[in-house]
């Protein structure tokens, strides 16, 4: 005999504020890498989320305490894989800064160029991956083309399409060559254009925009708190940017703005990428105006190198926020100590106060909005 | 930061460090001499950081206090193994998003007994930090929400950056 309860034990009505955890990963397609991320959640809206990081660690900085300071310079192009040159570039400045190693200028210069392409070429990537989670696909196969042009323009000089070890203590592995330079000059006129074609086809579409603006708003001093920089700190309004901040290299000879947006939501963090490839290719375009003539290596670096006894920093900016590198060094031939203070580990950990409260799909937005590279959290 | 914390005052004439011995000279005073901390100015353009501090372990949490009042934002946690001393050194990076300036802060505990405060009250990006440096060299941070290993695998009973780790 059925019983006419109003709400029979069991049915979603009578469930006491039932929640579950969901775990996202660390295999999951919305996730680039290996994050796993648990998620408590009420129905469709998130109450914790936890990310569970280590899947791919690889104690990098123990590496770095049992090889030479050479040894060690192709490993800081595995962190952030799609940002090796500045990555690069912070670790050999490190060392340059220890031994006190002056750079050529044209080397410091190339160096501005090819880093600039990387920010580019890592931006791009970010953009495809990023509307793919949002459920777009075209925009990734045109993102991917232009990439692919900067790939090549790095393949020719460094031998590598990703984990570049270009940058070498005191300059750089090789001079950049004719092709390269007019190849530069050529990307540089073509992808302008195709900014504003990505600004009709994407930035100024009204879907992208529901899904984006307002969400996941993230406040200056949240990013403070959590030291999280790079479009992160400047979609929330601040212009913390390394490159002027604590210059480096030849950004001070060079001109170029650093975008921020106030809102603080996805959309923020979406338009500085975008403004921020603008910037490189006017950086890029100055920096091969004035390129000077000359060596591209600083004259008798040591074979072995032996820092004096201390520690020394050098900072720079990834194309994820601040990225700083920290020798401990005792006098030997290997450190005694690598620090490596990567960006998407403090982007990341906001993410758990950030996301609270919001609906899964917006939740899965917020965190491509943080453009995470997992080995570069895990190291 | 958009006019909401104050930025650091100027600092007043004396910096109230010994005149610098170093080759190459740095005239830039200190612009935290007004902080009860014992700031010393550093080389920026050899050391990457423009102030230095060595305090007692208990004064950890006092510092991150008064960097936060002055709008310093928590770079990163670490630790260096100095084994020959019996010590542990924890390093606490700062940088300033408004003013881009660097800051470290450091602190000596028995490397034995490696017990110190946490932050994690004072800047919640701090958590991550303390967990991977207690992962990294065992050194408990008292206080601390979850010390569970953040890096390493859940199981794992060692700390591979000590220097007597052998694997």
């Amino acid at each position: 005999m059925i019983v006419n309860e109003p709400n029979p034990p069991g049915s979603a009505a009578t469930a006491p504020n039932e929640t579950f955890v969901l775990n996202l990963g660390p295999q999951h397609p919305a996730t680039h890498g290996v994050l796993r991320v648990k998620m408590t959640m009420d129905g469709e809206c998130v109450l914790r989320a936890e990310p569970v990081c280590g899947y791919i660690h690889r104690m990098q900085e123990k590496m770095g305490e049992n090889r030479t300071y050479a040894q060690y310079l192709p490993n800081t192009s595995r962190i952030d894989y799609l940002s090796a040159m500045t990555y690069t570039h912070a670790f050999v400045g490190a060392v340059e800064r220890a031994a006190r190693i002056q750079v050529p200028p044209r080397a410091e210069y190339i160096r501005v160029i090819t880093s600039e392409l990387n920010r580019i070429s890592s931006h791009l990537v970010w953009w495809g991956a990023f509307l793919l989670d949002l459920g777009g696909f075209t925009p990734l196969l045109y993102a991917f083309d232009d990439r692919e042009m900067i790939l090549d323009l790095l393949e020719g000089i460094t031998g590598a399409r990703l984990t570049y070890c270009y940058y070498r203590f005191g300059g750089l592995y090789n001079d950049v060559d004719e092709t390269f330079l007019k190849g530069t000059r050529q990307f540089v006129l073509h992808m302008r254009p195709r900014l504003k074609m990505y600004r009709a086809l994407v930035t100024d579409n009204v879907i992208l925009r529901k899904r984006l603006i307002g969400i996941g708003p993230i406040s200056p001093e949240l990013c403070r708190k959590y030291g999280a920089t790079g479009p992160v700190i400047r979609g929330s309004g601040v212009a913390y940017d390394v490159r002027k901040a604590e210059p480096y290299s030849v950004y001070p000879e060079l001109d170029f703005d650093i975008p921020a947006f106030p809102e603080g939501d996805s959309m923020a963090r979406y338009l500085v990428r975008m403004e921020e490839i603008a910037q490189s290719l006017r950086l890029i375009e100055q920096a091969l105006d004035k390129l000077p003539a000359g060596p591209v290596m600083a004259e008798k670096v040591p074979r072995v190198l032996k820092l004096p006894a201390g520690d020394y920093c050098y900072a720079v900016e990834a194309a994820r926020g601040r990225f700083m590198v920290r020798l401990v060094s005792d006098n030997k031939e290997i450190p005694y100590r690598v620090k490596l203070r990567t960006p998407c580990l403090s982007n990341l950990s906001l993410f758990e106060e950030a996301s609270r409260g919001m609906l899964l799909a917006d939740a899965l937005a917020l965190m491509g909005s943080l453009d995470l590279v997992i080995p570069d959290i895990d190291r | 930061m958009n006019g909401k914390d104050t930025p650091l005052a100027p600092a007043p004439a004396a910096p109230a460090t010994p005149a610098p011995a170093a080759p190459a000279p740095e005239p830039r005073p200190n612009p935290l001499a007004h902080l009860p901390l014992p700031f010393q100015t550093a080389d920026y353009s050899l050391k990457g950081y423009h102030l230095d501090a060595t305090v007692q372990p208990g004064q950890v949490v006092l510092a991150a206090q008064l960097m936060d009042r002055e709008g310093f934002s928590l770079d990163t946690i670490t630790g260096v193994d100095w084994l020959a001393q019996g010590q542990m050194e924890v390093v606490y990076d700062y940088f300033h998003p408004g003013r881009g300036f660097r800051a470290v802060v450091r602190a000596r505990i028995p490397r034995e007994n490696p017990e110190i405060p946490t932050l994690s009250q004072v800047f919640p990006g701090a958590n991550w930090h303390e967990r991977e440096t207690h992962d990294f060299f065992g050194i408990r941070f008292l206080g601390h929400p979850d010390l569970s290993p953040f890096l390493l695998p859940e199981d794992a009973d060692y700390h591979p950056l000590r220097k007597d780790f052998t694997a």
